[in-house]
């Protein structure tokens, strides 16, 4: 049985965990992790930005005639995205505090920023409930395809980094970040930023770009 | 070894299985990844045993059309993301850490979550069959196709088939996270990027095309997804969506992927030919370029399978298919000089690895005649296609896959696989995958279509798919003697020791197979082969 005898020890203590933490210098495990995964989260976004290009281009008309005017930055979507925005500072803020020991300022910073990210999700559906009763929907053709698949899958990155700076939050408060181990605050507000960087990316392409 | 001390009630749950079910250790995931891949190796050989069966003469004799297209279509789908590339995953799991001089895998709760997505991927897409039909719109999955709403309503095997590959596509990019950080952050001291092993190498390079392919199929199959499922029309013509949207995406994915399918293999022929003729590798530098060029290049010649569409820039991507040739040569030269002169032992290992290099040069060769676009035009969608891509992922991959499990079984299980019987399924394969898809070569030139289930008996096809078959089943029966030597050698094979081989890489610098967390102690590391260097008392390499 020697062999199987760290089946049941926890990852944490185990021999390698010396590695997860600057062993070398340089860059966290977490943190490069998180970078390479932004990395094919960046292609992934990619793939469907292409499929948008793709389709826009082929259309004879865009937006199409029925949906010239569905679109509006006000009263929504814009102060949707200022809020995105505000909370990728906020985020940031909170990597600051703990980076200097500041638990306090932490808290109230994460606090803010999941307080934001669920605003933004709040937003982003009574503007999906108005889009549709105004009659675009899903299987619109391809105007109304690509633009709830783009914000859709942003949507659903903005959830996932909600529950992700939740967790970070919840963990705060058990007070299990100092500056010396926050890898998790740094994960995650990396994660943070690019669907912020993303959003900027659609909402431009979406709400900007002039028509044709 | 360190015991540690256990409480009752968990020392009960401790029994063998329960241990392995919930392992974090990279050893024992790698074999899991390795008996799953087989398992699923089976079932898609079994799966084609039917088509090559139902193809031995004209006329339909033991399925339907429907049915086979549904067999064509998840033998290639289980075989490519079931088989090949997770097996090839596997083997790197097992090895990586292992040769950089690491106790485990960067992340290893993720790493046990990437395999056991595979199995539960696997099983999705295969479910279809008893759901009213499998995906059955060959492994691309063209649109409009795989889109036919007719078709849909047969059974959701298609979105099952989605869903499977878009886990398991998961599971590929967890893993590559895994490998690159693990091989950026863990290697051991001494162990500087040109010293790692080339196997090493080459999951690194791996890992970049997964990391920046696999998530645009993702992006595909989505789209795929919504298109059928929720109305979208991303590739749905009449309501101004576009099918080459679908396989610029797909093939962006599906052409890097290739290599995904064939580096690590390649890899594992670089550390087994220097073993077994008592040299070095020739060019070790020149090799790491040119693994790092065919991934740069990887991404820019997806088109090359779209010439026929008539909606691509035939020169360009022409020309970069002539380009990859180049460093793919490269390493033929590599591996060839490596053999030259050197003290070769005609070991079961060996004898694959030559296997390997000698039918990835005429798949090579077959993909080279294949990018010139007028030849391509010609030959596009016949089976001269089905022969070159088995020359390079069977001759190639699965011929790699066995140098490789014949060349690392001893060091997982302790024990020899016996070298008759490994020789005797290296003749019966050989012969038998040569019998199958060399008369491929000619059935394409005579123009016979890939993905039919009969034939006219007036086209003069009859006597080569006769002996397609034939070779087949020989193929099939090559997996007697293989199954046969590892229940044997499992139980009663010769003890390995430590380095059965006298091999190069710190992996031989344990014991066979190795404690948890891996070394006690490592040699020291002062050049690409530091067992060499300790057994011939060598401080400094270069
Ligand atoms: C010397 C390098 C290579 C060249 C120049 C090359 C060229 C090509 C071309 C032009 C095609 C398209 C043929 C057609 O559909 O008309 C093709 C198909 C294919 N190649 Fe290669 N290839 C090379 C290496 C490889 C390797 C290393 C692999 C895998 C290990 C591979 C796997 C495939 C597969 C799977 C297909 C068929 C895809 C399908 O339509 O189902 N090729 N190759
Ligand atoms: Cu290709």
């Amino acid at each position: 049985m020697t062999t199987d005898s760290h089946a049941l020890v926890p990852v944490e203590h185990s021999p390698i965990a010396g590695f997860a933490h600057d062993s070398r210098g340089g860059i966290s495990n977490p943190v490069l992790g998180m970078l390479l995964f932004l990395t094919s989260e960046v292609m992934f976004f990619g793939g469907l930005f292409a499929a948008y290009f793709s389709v826009r281009a082929n259309a004879p008309q865009w937006p199409p005639e029925e949906f010239r005017a569905t679109l509006q930055i006000l009263p929504l979507v814009g102060p949707a995205t200022i809020l995105l925005i505000l909370s990728s500072f906020t985020c940031q803020f909170a990597v600051w505090a703990i980076r200097r020991d500041d638990r306090t300022a932490f808290l109230r910073n994460m606090t803010v920023t999941v307080a934001l990210g669920i605003t933004f999700l709040l937003m982003q559906g009574t503007d999906y409930v108005t889009l549709g009763s105004e009659g675009l929907t899903l299987s619109s053709g391809t105007f109304g395809t690509t633009y709830y698949t783009l914000t859709g899958f942003h949507g659903a990155h903005v959830f996932g980094g909600v529950i992700m700076l939740s967790v970070v939050l919840y963990r705060g408060m058990a007070g299990q970040f100092s500056s010396r181990h926050h890898d998790a605050v740094e994960g995650a507000s990396l994660y943070w930023h690019f669907v912020d960087v993303v959003w900027i990316l659609l909402f431009s392409l979406l709400y900007l770009l002039p028509g044709r | 070894m360190a015991t540690t001390t256990l409480t009752p009630a968990a020392s009960a749950y401790r029994s063998g299985l329960y241990a392995w079910l919930t392992t974090t250790d990279h050893k024992k995931i790698g074999i899991m990844y390795l008996i799953n891949s087989f398992v699923f190796f089976f079932i898609a050989g079994l799966m084609v045993l039917v088509v090559r069966a139902e193809l031995a003469q004209p006329g339909l004799q033991f399925v339907t059309d429907a049915t086979y297209n549904e067999l064509f279509s998840m033998h290639a789908t289980v075989m490519i993301f079931v088989f090949i590339i997770p097996i090839l995953a596997g083997f790197a799991n097992y090895v990586v850490p292992l040769q950089i001089g690491a106790p485990d895998m960067a992340f290893p709760r993720i790493n046990a979550m990437s395999f056991w997505m595979l199995p539960l991927g696997g099983t999705l897409l295969l479910l279809g069959f008893v759901t009213g039909g499998a995906a059955a719109a060959g492994w691309t999955s063209y649109p409009p196709l795989s889109e036919d709403r007719p078709l849909a309503a047969i059974g959701s095997g298609q979105d099952l088939w989605i869903v499977g590959l878009v886990l398991i596509g998961t599971s590929s990019i967890l893993g590559a996270i895994n490998f690159l950080v693990t091989i950026f952050k863990m290697r051991a001291p001494g162990m500087t990027l040109f010293r790692m092993p080339i196997l090493v190498w080459t999951v690194l390079v791996t890992s970049v095309l997964v990391l920046m392919a696999t998530p645009v199929i993702t992006s595909a199959l989505i789209m795929l997804f919504i298109d059928r499922n929720y109305g979208g029309s991303f590739f749905d013509p009449r309501v101004g969506g576009d099918p080459i949207l679908y396989q610029n995406v797909f093939w962006f994915y599906s052409h890097p992927a290739v290599y995904v399918m064939v580096l690590p293999a390649m890899g594992m022929i670089s550390e087994i030919l220097p073993v077994f003729s008592r040299k070095p590798l020739f060019g070790y530098k020149a090799f790491v370029f040119a693994t790092a060029g065919i991934g740069a290049l990887g991404f820019s010649v997806w088109a090359h399978h779209m010439f026929t569409t008539g909606a691509v820039y035939l020169p360009f991507f022409s020309l970069m298919t002539f380009l990859i040739a180049v460093p793919t040569g490269v390493k033929m030269f590599n591996w060839i000089f490596t053999l030259w002169r050197g003290k070769l032992t005609l070991a079961t290992p060996l004898l694959f690895a030559l296997g390997f290099l000698s039918m990835f040069l005429i798949g090579g060769i077959d993909g080279a005649f294949s990018a010139a676009v007028p030849v391509d035009f010609a030959l596009h969608d016949t089976y001269w296609v089905v022969s070159h891509l088995h020359y390079v992922l069977f001759g190639g991959s699965v011929f790699g896959v066995m140098a490789g499990f014949y060349f690392y079984f001893p060091k997982m299980t302790g024990r020899m696989l016996n070298e008759t019987v490994g020789k005797l399924q290296f003749v019966l394969m050989c012969s038998g995958f040569n019998l199958t898809f060399f008369p491929m070569h000619e059935l394409g030139l005579a123009g016979m279509p890939r993905r039919i289930a009969d034939y006219s008996s007036a086209a003069g096809w009859n006597d080569l798919n006769m002996l397609a078959t034939i070779g087949g089943f020989t193929i099939a029966a090559s997996m007697i003697p293989f199954l046969w030597n590892v229940f044997v050698s499992l139980r009663s094979g010769k003890p390995a020791g430590d380095d059965p081989w006298e091999a190069n890489t710190l992996e031989w610098a344990t014991s066979s197979p190795p404690p948890p967390y891996n070394f006690d102690h490592l040699p020291e590391i002062r050049s690409e082969r530091p067992l060499f260097d300790l057994r011939h008392g060598r401080t400094a390499g270069h």
